[in-house]
């Protein structure tokens, strides 16, 4: 019966939070009068939704929150969905987003009418690797010989499988082609990440820059074999993923030749114009999600890059990485007219 | 090799079948069917709303709570499907083709004992397969492409083809709307917008249960308020054996039953899911039943077909899930999303590394399954009473529930605008008699072909040979393209065997409609019953040597004067002169038969006299 009361309650706070659009505001120690909207910009099961997800359950569990935290997937048109309803609750602190890197990359691509300087920033979470993956039986163990592979092929043969199109999987892509030149891969998008593991462990794909949660299962049942991290050094979990491997044992791409790098932002933001002690009372949120064992596990099993960042570091960041997303569109051919 | 998962599952249900554990299976069940009920809510949500209250539990108890909610919304929404013409989900469309005609019929407990037994069977059957075939299925997902997924949804709208009951054209005109409404968002492909024209609103696109409650709920409740405020299941028994004389029936089904498993658990494994499988398994039916005229009338097979694939889909593409990681359903993403709270990654180390709980988590698909059958059983008298409730006072609450429904699913006023907008149109299609299910299924799976079509010319840079590449492409795409072309080869070869006096074909369908003998000239390019011919492929029928006795007209004119008799004596039974005038819903009914029956007979013959002359 308690089950069920709960069912209702949450249901209809839901319905609640979308409907009241200001609350009252405390000059200090703010905290949230009623149940906080936190909207995930794709669909489900990728893996900005695993992380909002994951973290509903820790300050769940933790009770970090007074009021519940409702999740909600609004991927439509590559996350602008989520964006603009965001964007639309100016002034209102019960509205927060996860964010990917379709932060930047969908206003570029499609032209809706947003930009980061929308929102407002909170905090970085942490960074998502991509790794360079294979199929365990394939011929090349390296990079490099993936590479020249490639180049050795017939122009477009070469199948690289990932998440959407004109969006971070395509970029590295991009990026990719200017060693292989002149030869060309083939770019297939799919719905999402695990799908693309799936037809890489299925060799549909040639190849893919899965992040490694999205891959790491596959790895270790021996059907995926991991070429080399786009970061620039190698990463900091030591312990054995698979009977010899740890991922600190995967060659950073520039180690062997391939100067590529690029991570994923997992951030926060909330709605525009709120004041900076709702701002801070979500960096304090999320730090006290971040202390807790299960963060720390969840950041192992996916080998996220452990960056913390607030602030005006934080704001910084985003706008470097905005204009280097921006400059990596445009090489590409990627933005939407007029952009 | 079986007896170890034997073991295993035994082992499984010590796990499962704890009282902590029992009580949660009917509490899931329970909470399961609430969701289910409500459209729009779904399963997706209401698993979701419920994660955070699992975590304090042990990881097994915490499944098995969410699996019996995910099974009891599954059985619940077959009851709004049947009921109100109101699919919850995808997989309950084709539900409603023949269940709300029997919940108007005053036949709603049968159609309601009928789904529940049928989703309970299928449901079982792909447990089995799971539990002993899991590491075979698991590899043949992996074998399915781009060009195996669009050959699967290929498949499924050949073998919908030849459902549409009126104009052909009109059935197509409908399906390309329904893939005009699916394109409208974000080009998966490219990375663009496509016919948004600027609006923001229309940057998710049109979202399937939007559509459905729009087309089908406000639909059916514009339509029942213009028969008289009323709905016609109004006089409904609440018959207490209803679901025994039923199971008696069904016994009568067993190979609709078994046909309809295999396509289920074969869609499910590979993994087309739950929606196709029950479309194609209806669809199937209706070209293979001895009554598939009467599909769409209420015929009971026109129940268990899409039921019992849908349940045998569902099931058995959880296994996909866990041993590959990838979610086949939005409920589906957040079971997935939850093992990773409790520490579990699926994948394939999952059977290896975590056996307790993927065992206990098969023990309870079978436990729960049992228990969901027994608590929606025991309660059909109750739901079929629902009906018994004046229109006056439940079209209100249908509205508010559609609405709330719709509202629910990306919490946005202007999807409810859209929902009307939708139930204007279905009410309209209606009365035009363009049939909805075609847009339906266009809107549901148009954007999943496009992008398996897509993705496979991109990888065979643009050469259709990559749907024949393979042995298993090509054996879906071939039978994709007999199933399509089935009305074609069925007339082709009546015309072939023509010459022949008193063709083969002839003689058996003849025999399998039970018409009278075909008067002369009857020479015959018959076609199955079942079949209702795109109008190029119903044109050389109404050819020359037509037989009057086996062509689509005939036959359902037929039917018509077999529905009409059969109205007329439970008029008489219910002590009515039908002559008496138009006071109930069966009078006005009969005599609109009977206009359809003089107009149609009128055509038939002046087909038959264009033919002669």
């Amino acid at each position: 019966m308690s089950t069920r009361t709960k069912l209702l309650h949450a249901g209809g706070a839901a319905v609640a939070v979308t409907l009241a659009l200001t609350g009252p505001v405390h000059a200090q120690a703010w905290e949230p009068t009623k149940p906080i909207n936190f909207v995930i910009p794709a669909g489900t099961g990728g893996g900005a939704d695993q992380m909002a997800r994951f973290l509903q359950g820790v300050i769940t569990k933790n009770s970090l929150m007074k009021q519940p935290l409702i999740v909600v997937n609004k991927g439509g048109g590559a996350g602008a969905e989520g964006f603009l309803e965001i964007k639309g609750k100016s002034g209102d602190p019960h509205h927060i987003i996860i964010t990917l890197s379709n932060l930047f990359t969908t206003p570029l691509g499609t032209g809706v009418p947003f930009k980061w300087q929308d929102l407002t920033p909170v905090a970085m979470l942490a960074l998502d690797q991509f790794v360079l993956w294979v199929n365990e039986e394939a011929p090349y163990k390296t990079a490099k010989e993936y590479i020249e592979a490639v180049k050795a092929g017939d122009d477009k043969k070469f199948k690289m499988g990932g998440t959407g199109s004109k969006q971070e999987d395509q970029i590295i892509t991009v990026a990719l082609e200017k060693l292989t030149a002149p030869k060309k891969m083939t770019y297939v998008p799919y719905g999402g990440g695990g799908a693309v593991a799936t037809q890489l462990v299925g060799k549909h794909v040639d190849s893919s820059v899965n992040n490694p949660i999205e891959a790491v299962s596959n790895w270790k049942a021996g059907k995926l074999r991991p070429l080399c991290l786009f970061d620039g050094k190698r990463s900091v979990y030591t312990a054995k993923v698979t009977a010899t491997m740890a991922w600190s044992d995967i060659p950073t791409c520039k180690e062997v030749g391939v100067n590529t790098e690029y991570q994923m932002l997992r951030g926060i933001f909330m709605s525009p114009g709120v004041k900076p002690e709702h701002v801070a009372y979500y960096v304090d949120l999320f730090k006290k999600a971040m202390a807790t064992a299960d963060w720390k596990r969840f950041m192992e099993d996916g080998a996220f890059n452990q960056t913390f960042m607030a602030g005006p570091e934080f704001t910084k960041w985003v706008e470097v990485n905005d204009k280097l997303h921006y400059d990596l569109m445009k090489e590409a051919g990627f933005l939407a007219p007029g952009k | 090799m079986a007896l170890e998962e034997i073991v295993s599952l035994m082992h499984g249900f010590s796990v499962a079948l704890t009282p902590f554990n029992l009580a949660l299976m009917f509490i899931g069940i329970l909470l399961g069917v609430i969701i289910g009920v409500l459209p729009g809510l779904g399963g997706a949500n209401g698993v979701a709303i419920l994660l955070p209250l699992t975590f304090t539990m042990p990881p097994t108890s915490a499944i098995i709570l969410l699996s019996c909610i995910y099974w009891g919304a599954l059985f619940g929404g077959a009851i709004t499907s049947i009921l109100f013409n109101i699919p919850g989900e995808p997989w309950s469309v084709a539900t409603t083709f023949d269940g709300h005609p029997m919940a108007q019929k005053g036949r709603a407990d049968e159609a309601l004992t009928a789904a529940f037994t049928s989703s309970f069977v299928g449901a079982f059957v792909a447990v089995i397969l799971i539990t002993f075939l899991a590491p075979l299925v698991a590899k043949l997902a992996l074998k399915f492409g781009p060009a195996e997924f669009f050959a699967v949804f290929f498949l499924t709208f050949a073998s919908f083809i030849g459902m549409g009951k009126g104009s052909p054209w009109k059935t197509l005109a409908s399906m390309c709307l329904g893939f005009a409404l699916g394109s409208v968002g974000l080009d998966k492909m490219t990375g663009t917008l496509r016919m948004t024209f600027g609006h923001e609103e229309l940057l998710k696109g049109f979202d399937f249960l939007i559509a459905v409650i729009g087309l089908f709920g406000i639909g059916e409740i514009l339509s029942s308020m213009e028969s008289g405020l009323k709905f016609q299941g109004a006089q409904a028994k609440i018959r207490f054996d209803a679901v025994l004389k039923t199971w008696r029936k069904l016994l009568g089904y067993w190979a609709t039953s078994i046909r309809s498993c295999i396509i289920g658990c074969w869609m499910g494994i590979t993994p087309g899911g739950a929606t196709p499988a029950s479309f194609m398994s209806y669809g199937i039916a209706k070209r293979f039943s001895k009554n598939g005229d009467n599909f769409g009338k209420g015929e009971i097979e026109g129940v268990i077909a899409p039921e019992t694939a849908a349940h045998a889909a569902g099931t058995s593409a959880l296994l996909p899930m866990l041993t590959l990681g990838i979610p086949g359903s939005p409920t589906a993403a957040v079971l997935l999303g939850g093992l990773m709270i409790w520490g579990l990654q699926p994948g394939p180390m999952l059977f290896v590394e975590q056996k307790d709980f993927v065992w206990g988590l098969i023990a309870s698909m079978y436990l729960g399954n049992i228990a969901g059958l027994i608590v929606v059983l025991t309660c059909v008298p109750l739901f079929a009473a629902i009906l018994r409730v004046p229109f006056s006072i439940i079209a209100p609450v249908i509205l508010v529930i559609c609405a709330v429904g719709a509202y629910t699913v990306a919490n946005a006023m202007f999807d409810v605008w859209l929902m009307l907008v939708f139930g204007v149109m279905g009410y309209a299609f209606q009365k035009l008699g363009y049939p909805l299910a075609p847009l339906v299924l266009a809107i549901v799976l148009g954007d999943k072909a496009e992008e398996g079509f897509r993705q496979a010319l991109l990888g065979s840079q643009g050469g259709l040979g990559i749907f024949f590449s393979n042995p298993l492409v090509a054996s879906i795409m071939g039978l994709g393209l007999i199933l399509l072309f089935w009305p074609l080869l069925v007339a082709m070869k009546g015309r072939l065997g023509a010459s022949a006096p008193a063709s083969l074909a002839t003689a058996a369908v003849g025999a399998a409609t039970g018409s009278v003998a075909a008067p002369p000239p009857a020479i015959a390019s018959p076609s199955p019953p079942a079949v209702h011919t795109p109008a190029v492929l119903a044109v050389p029928l109404i050819k020359p040597q037509q037989s009057e006795a086996a062509s689509p007209m005939a036959e359902r004119i037929r039917v018509l004067e077999r529905e009409n008799d059969d109205i007329r004596t439970r008029l008489k039974k219910a002590g009515i002169d039908p002559s008496l005038g138009t006071d109930t819903d069966e009078a006005r009914r009969l005599q609109r038969l009977e206009l359809e029956n003089v107009w149609l007979k009128k055509l038939l013959a002046e087909a038959v006299l264009a033919g002669k002359s």
